[in-house]
This record gives structure tokens, sequence and C-alpha cells, in this order.
């Protein structure tokens, strides 16, 4: 059951660096107790919110990347929910979409390698033909 | 209003069979024929529309890329319509998915521009 997740969440703006590292690190320890995996931490960094949260109007952006199982997102998300400067969260499963675009990916390579030398003989059979 | 400009954006591009057929074709480029002509109005000339990801090729439609995605989204917060943007149906429907999932996180406004 291995699922890659993308979980992004808000945090308040007046948040201290090393809360949110601790937040982190306390995610990152209960993705590895429930025998998860996380791929990458990216901050963001302070944005400015679409409309208001919680009477917020900028947050601090933080994209987990996560490999696990629906039990382990439950997990987060709950500890998400209890955790106070956390605004707002959202999990999106990426591993379909991913498959899917190596699949597009893989398809244009091979495309590309059996297309490629017969245009070649074709731009030279007619070059000479367009400047006569 | 500001559909209109956005829509001269995206049909910028060249006259691509790539997908074609997924699309209403049949509509002339020629003068006129169209609802906003009315009957006796002035003939213009309608540039064809064609899908921005499939002549970009932009495979990947992600909730994160708000520069893309705000191209399609109208000053009011609307997600705007195919018949506009000239997007094929199947790019729309993973369109309109990415704006609905940014909308949840703030990185999109869901009526307006933040008041």
């Amino acid at each position: 059951m291995n699922r890659t997740y993308e979980l992004m969440f808000i945090v308040r703006p007046d948040m201290p660096e090393e809360e949110q590292d601790k937040l982190i690190s306390t995610l990152e320890t209960a993705v590895a107790s429930s025998s998860g995996q996380v791929k990458s931490v990216e901050r963001m960094g302070k944005r400015r919110l679409a409309y208001t949260v919680r009477k917020f109007h900028d947050g601090i952006y933080v994209l987990l990347t996560v490999e696990g199982g629906g039990g382990l997102i439950h997990e987060l998300e709950r500890r998400l929910r209890v955790t106070e400067p956390v605004i707002k969260f959202l999990t999106v499963r990426i591993d379909e979409e991913q498959k899917r675009l190596d699949k597009i990916k893989a398809i244009k390579d091979a495309k590309r390698k059996a297309a490629a030398p017969a245009p070649a003989a074709e731009a030279a059979g007619e070059a000479p033909a367009a400047t006569a | 209003m500001a559909d209109e400009t956005r829509t001269s954006e995206s049909s910028s591009g060249g006259d691509r069979p790539d997908r074609g057929e997924r699309r209403p074709s049949s509509r002339p480029g020629g003068p006129g024929g169209g609802r906003e002509g009315g009957p006796g109005g002035r003939k213009y000339f309608r540039r064809k529309k064609v899908c921005k990801f499939c002549v970009e090729k932009i495979e990947a439609i992600n909730y994160k890329d708000i520069r893309l995605l705000a191209q399609f989204v109208a000053e009011s917060g609307r997600i705007v319509p195919r018949r506009l943007t000239g997007v094929c149906t199947p790019h729309q429907r993973r369109l309109s998915l990415a704006i609905k999932q940014a909308r949840n996180i703030a990185l999109l406004p869901f009526a307006g521009r933040a008041a």
C-alpha cells in the first residue's frame, strides 16, 4: 500500500521558525512510526492568502511529500487538525498523476526516437526543391 | 470584459490539427457567424481558438502553478468557461480540478480578489 501524497498546510504568519521545525519534526516522526517515508519538505515561505482564514491575511506555506498508506494520512490530518497554529491544510494524492505523466513522457520519447531519422531525411530532400 | 482579453491570449497559437477532432472545428473562422455578431451586425474576423495545453504541450496541470491557473480564472474568481478560452474538454476537466484544489488551500480566491 504505497501511495504518494502531497500534504500542504498553512501555519499562522507569526509562528517562530523553531516552532515550525518542531512541528515538522513531529510530523516526520509520526510518518516514520506508521512505516511511511517523508520524501521531501519544502517551505514555500510567507504568502498572501487569497481570502481570510481565521482572520489571517497571510500565512506560511509548508509542503510535505509523503509516501505511505491511507491510515498514515488519516493520522497526519488528525494531528494537523489539533495543532492550533495550523490554519489550513490540503492533501492530494499524486502517484497516479505522476504515473500518467511518466507514461506520456515515455510515449513521447519513443516517438521522438522513431521519428528523428525520418524527418531529417525528408527535410534534406525537400530543401533543394524549395530553393529551386 | 476580462474574458475577452484572455480569449485573444490563448488563441495566439498556430492552427495545429493535434487534437482538433475533439473540439467543434466546424465553426467558421471567417467573418460574422457568431452570437455576438448578431443579424446585420458588423463583420469581424474571429480567430480560431485553440487549447493552450494541447498547443504548448503542457501535460501537468498542478494546483500549485498559480501563474498558469490564474489565466483561466476571471477577475471575479470564476473559472472561465471553455467556450471563451478554447480549452479542450479533457484539459478543462483537469484545469477545473486544479483550480478547485488551489482555492481550498487559499492560493486562489473563491470569489473576487481578496477585498
